[in-house]
């Protein structure tokens, strides 16, 4: 992460931006004629189902595919020795470290061993799913079983069964070090902790633990491969990015990019899980050996067996302060499940857990451990709701203990504008302390609360973001009206958020525009959809190339006028003579002139922003705990988020209430159950809960706007802060209901009433 | 596996499709009728992204057989506007931003269409009562909320 550059100033006044267009997508999503990845229907299409590990842990001694290739219908069978040979197993991964892409392929099917319940073993393509289904059944696989690994303690103990007898540390965000058997370290300090703690007034110190959860995005990974030629391949598919398929795909299949096309289709959802080949590569393998196009759509069960979580954690925090409420000393020991391979979401989760607060002595302590689970996957600001969830909670509780007001304290500590921050740099322009002041002054906060047993809660987070490069290419067509394509997946919105820029920058009708979103043939790399990074990234390769062909247009202008394109000013779709203000042309007319002018008037533009400008978040809420079942109700829920610049204020409070609810659940009560043979219990969407409307109030939404120097209006990332004050806010409310301290996820009805009967007996 | 043949009605209009008796209602409605708006999210009937009407009742197809719609009338998202526009809901649903990625809209408005028949003007706890049968995982529900109080209260007026 480089330090921002100084940036021109950011634009306050707008006619587009702040504005609330009906989104161009949303006829064909609410007459249901929208295509996502399971929408697609080509001539002679097979499909694929996979045969999953039931063992935790496992050798692969034989696989017998002779009953299931006799089966009528099935047209091929493979295994993991099947697949291809990596061109590269180890790839540099910018400044995150390096990727072991063996372990990623690994994970779509097992070579030698199996390192989950849901690890798939094989494959079959057949004439359809049923047929697929009942041969998977027939396939004979014979394990040598051996010794799961199932919590992080187990898997950093001396002794415990080792998962890889070789790794590459994990790299997501920062890299991690080889240090222990079974898990890649990230360790930090500075300071002198320890002397510290020995001079602070007061000092807690607390053991949280969170459970995984799932993305739960209702649309299920689905893809279809199609070979166009012998050597040609192209994947429809359902991504939070074409391009990083396409980079997995040429990695796995040993193929050159150019040769590899991916088709992005509409996506149901993704929240970081979606951006890695899981199927993509089974489905080209079998259409290669068919001569048939493949599709493969996962059942829910196989979502929740075999991707996504994000980790269940244990996190130790002890925190130290002096009489005033100054944070003095902090130590953290982060225990997160990376799952199967290296690189879960360990290093965004340490390096976020306390960046609001200026702390002047901190050791961090992360551990990305390997264990017999899926491969975690990012989810929503990865990492960074457990690390809050424990770090809030312990502050609220040393501020209990200081006897101070835990806003306050957090205003005496807030990371502000101009502050180091542990990466090296001062601090960019952020509204921590409006947003701290905001909390406050919010009606919500003002309002009595009355009744048995109803508390109020408070948690403040903060995310970084990402910038990564994005490419965007506009067109203007002969009628005036604009063809807008970018790289990136539009997972809520964004067409019409990087439209809305479009129309902002060109200064012309939003109505004139249209969107959408390239395949990988179509447009320049794009990074996934992951980061917050869409509005604010792409947003800016958007402006890039209005600029480019506004310059453009001017000498198109020129040349009519006889002048140099310098020579034309240009505002709000008109073009004028700067000797002569009365001879104009109107956007629409260079548009009309270009066969005369020079041909078609296009422009691209491709960017790498650096200042993500960070994300920060709040919320309020209210709480009642039934005491005798342990069950909390959420009475009032209030979200505030500063966005920079709200580009369509109605996307960013979906944003915010999606995000809260998410919060919302992973606080209260989803968690994925294992048992102690390793086998998921939960699989399917009953047992496995989510928030339904009825289980939550509406999500009342502040929007601050502290504008970001590194987008010229201004802009933040929106997206991924809002899932991660929830937990922390509802356990302070808890706490402030019956007096009770939480220190696990989800506080469920067992957990609390648990909780109870320790800290206050049974009744 | 032999097929039957069935003969049933879907958004008005007849049709004939043959059928495996272990297909689901939804696997003919997207593959064998390539009515590929009713969505699959996840097959055992928790999720609602796959709601129809089937003879006048709210279903999850998933859980229905294919083989049961001989002789009935079932409606889906595509029958849902008409050539005179967008059913007030679905107009509702985008004026109030009630979605994201919109895999579960058409089981959102579906469920909405029928929620509003049994009930034209459904207090906040009524709708989020009745909607608790269709998961989404993008919106909080609050605009989706919003977006059939809208409608209601266009209908109302009509």
């Amino acid at each position: 992460m480089n330090a921002p550059t100084t940036p021109p100033p950011v634009r306050t006044e707008f006619d587009v931006v702040g504005t609330t267009p009906i989104r161009q997508d949303g006829f064909e999503k609410v007459t249901g004629a929208a295509r996502f990845g399971d929408d697609i229907h080509l001539p002679g299409m097979l499909h694929g189902k996979m045969l999953r590990s039931p063992h935790p842990h496992a050798r692969i001694v034989s696989i017998d595919t002779s009953k299931a290739e006799a089966l009528k219908g099935v047209r091929t069978v493979i295994t993991g020795a099947d697949m291809p040979t990596l061109s590269a197993t180890v790839v540099a991964a910018g400044e995150g470290g390096e990727v072991n892409m063996q372990d990623i392929a690994d994970n779509c099917i097992a070579r030698d061993k199996v390192f989950y319940d849901g690890h798939v073993v094989a494959a079959v393509a057949a004439d359809n799913p049923h047929i697929a289904e009942a041969a998977c059944a027939l396939i004979e696989v014979e394990y040598e079983l051996l010794t799961p690994v199932l919590n992080v303690h187990d898997a950093v103990a001396d002794g415990a069964p080792v998962l890889h007898e070789d790794y590459t540390p994990g790299a997501f965000l920062f890299p991690t070090q080889k240090a222990l058997p079974n898990a890649g370290r990230l360790f930090m300090e500075h300071g002198d902790v320890d002397a510290t703690f020995e001079q602070c007034d007061f000092v807690v110190e607390r053991e949280f633990t969170t459970k995984a959860v799932h993305q739960g995005y209702i649309e299920p990974h689905v893809t279809t491969a199609v070979w166009t030629s012998e050597d040609t391949l192209t994947i429809h598919t359902s991504t939070q990015g074409a391009f990083a398929i396409r980079d997995f795909m040429a990695s796995f299949m040993n193929m050159s990019l150019s040769k590899i096309k991916v088709v992005p289709l509409e996506i149901g959802g993704g929240f970081g899980g979606k951006d890695v080949v899981y199927i993509d590569s089974l489905a080209a393998v079998m259409a290669k050996r068919t001569g048939r196009p493949v599709k493969i759509f996962m059942s829910r069960s196989e979502v929740l067996r075999g991707t996504g979580p994000s980790p269940e954690t244990y996190i130790k925090v002890k925190l130290g302060c002096n009489k005033e409420g100054q944070l003095l000393a902090a130590d953290l020991y982060l225990l997160f499940e990376a799952g199967a391979y290296p690189g879960g979401p360990i290093a965004p989760g340490t390096m976020c857990a306390l960046t609001r607060y200026n702390i002047p002595n901190v050791r961090l302590d992360g551990y990305d451990v390997f264990l017999n689970k899926p491969k975690m996957k990012p989810y929503r600001a990865p990492g960074a709701t457990q690390a809050n969830f424990a770090a809030e909670s312990a502050l609220v509780d040393l501020a209990e203990a200081a006897g101070i007001d835990p806003i306050d304290m957090r205003l005496t500590n807030a990371l502000k504008p101009g502050d180091m921050m542990p990466m090296g740099f001062p601090c960019p322009p952020l509204g921590s302390i409006e947003m701290l002041n905001a909390i406050k002054n919010h009606p919500h906060y003002k309002a009595p609360l009355e009744g048995e047993n109803r508390g109020r809660g408070v948690s403040y987070a903060f995310w970084f973001g990402a910038g990564l490069g994005s490419s965007a290419e506009i067109r203007c067509n002969s009628d005036g009206t604009i063809n807008l394509t970018t790289g990136s997946a539009d997972l809520s919105g964004t067409r019409t958020t990087l439209g809305m820029q479009a129309a902002e920058e060109l200064g012309v009708d939003f109505a004139l525009i249209s969107t959408n979103v390239g395949d990988t043939d179509s447009v320049g790399y794009t990074f996934q959809s992951v980061g917050s990074r869409t509005t604010f990234a792409t947003g800016i390769a958007v402006i890039s190339a209005c600029n480019k062909l506004i310059a453009e247009m001017k000498k198109r202008d020129g040349m009519e006028w006889v002048v140099e394109a310098a020579d034309v000013d240009y505002a709000k779709g008109v073009f004028t003579l700067k000797s002569d203000p009365s001879k104009t042309q109107a956007f629409a007319e260079v548009c009309a002139k270009a066969d005369h002018t020079g041909g078609p008037i296009i422009a691209d533009a491709s960017e790498f922003p650096e200042g993500v400008g960070f994300q920060i978040a709040a919320n309020i809420v209210d709480v009642e705990v039934d005491v005798e079942t342990g069950k909390v109700e959420i009475l009032r829920f209030s979200a505030l988020q500063d966005v920079g610049k709200a580009v369509h204020p109605d996307f960013v409070e979906g944003q915010m209430q999606g995000g809260s609810v998410q919060g919302i659940g992973w606080a209260l009560n989803e968690e994925y159950f294992y048992d102690d043979k390793g086998t998921l219990r939960n699989p399917t969407l009953l047992d496995y809960r989510m928030p339904t409307s009825l289980d939550v109030p509406n999500i009342d939404c502040t929007i601050l706007e502290t504008p970001n120097p590194g987008h010229p209006y201004g802009i933040r990332g929106v997206g991924e802060v809002p899932i991660v004050p929830p937990p922390a806010a509802i356990r302070d409310a808890i706490k402030n209901a019956i007096g009770v301290s939480l220190t696990d996820l989800p506080m469920k009805p067992g957990n609390v009433l648990k909780a109870i009967w320790e800290q206050k007996g049974k009744a | 596996m032999s097929k039957t043949h069935v003969t049933t009605t879907v958004n008005g209009d007849e049709v004939e499709f043959l059928v495996e008796p272990r297909q689901s209602l939804l696997e003919v409605l997207r593959d064998e009728l390539q009515l590929t708006g009713t969505k699959e999210g996840c097959n055992d009937g928790n999720c609602g992204a796959c709601s129809v009407v089937f003879d006048g009742t709210l279903v999850a197809s998933c859980c229905v057989l294919g083989v049961e719609a001989e002789g009935k009338e079932v409606e889906t998202i595509e029958g849902m506007a008409s050539p005179e526009g967008l059913h007030p809901l679905q107009q509702a649903f985008l004026e109030e931003t009630g979605m994201q990625c919109g895999i579960c809209t058409p089981g959102f408005l579906i469920s909405s269409k029928e929620l509003l028949k049994a009930k034209p003007n459904p207090s906040e706890e009524e709708i989020r009562f009745w909607l608790a049968n269709n998961l989404c995982r993008c919106t909080g529900y609050d605009k989706i909320v919003k977006a059939v109080q809208k409608a209601a209260a266009v209908m109302e007026e009509a």
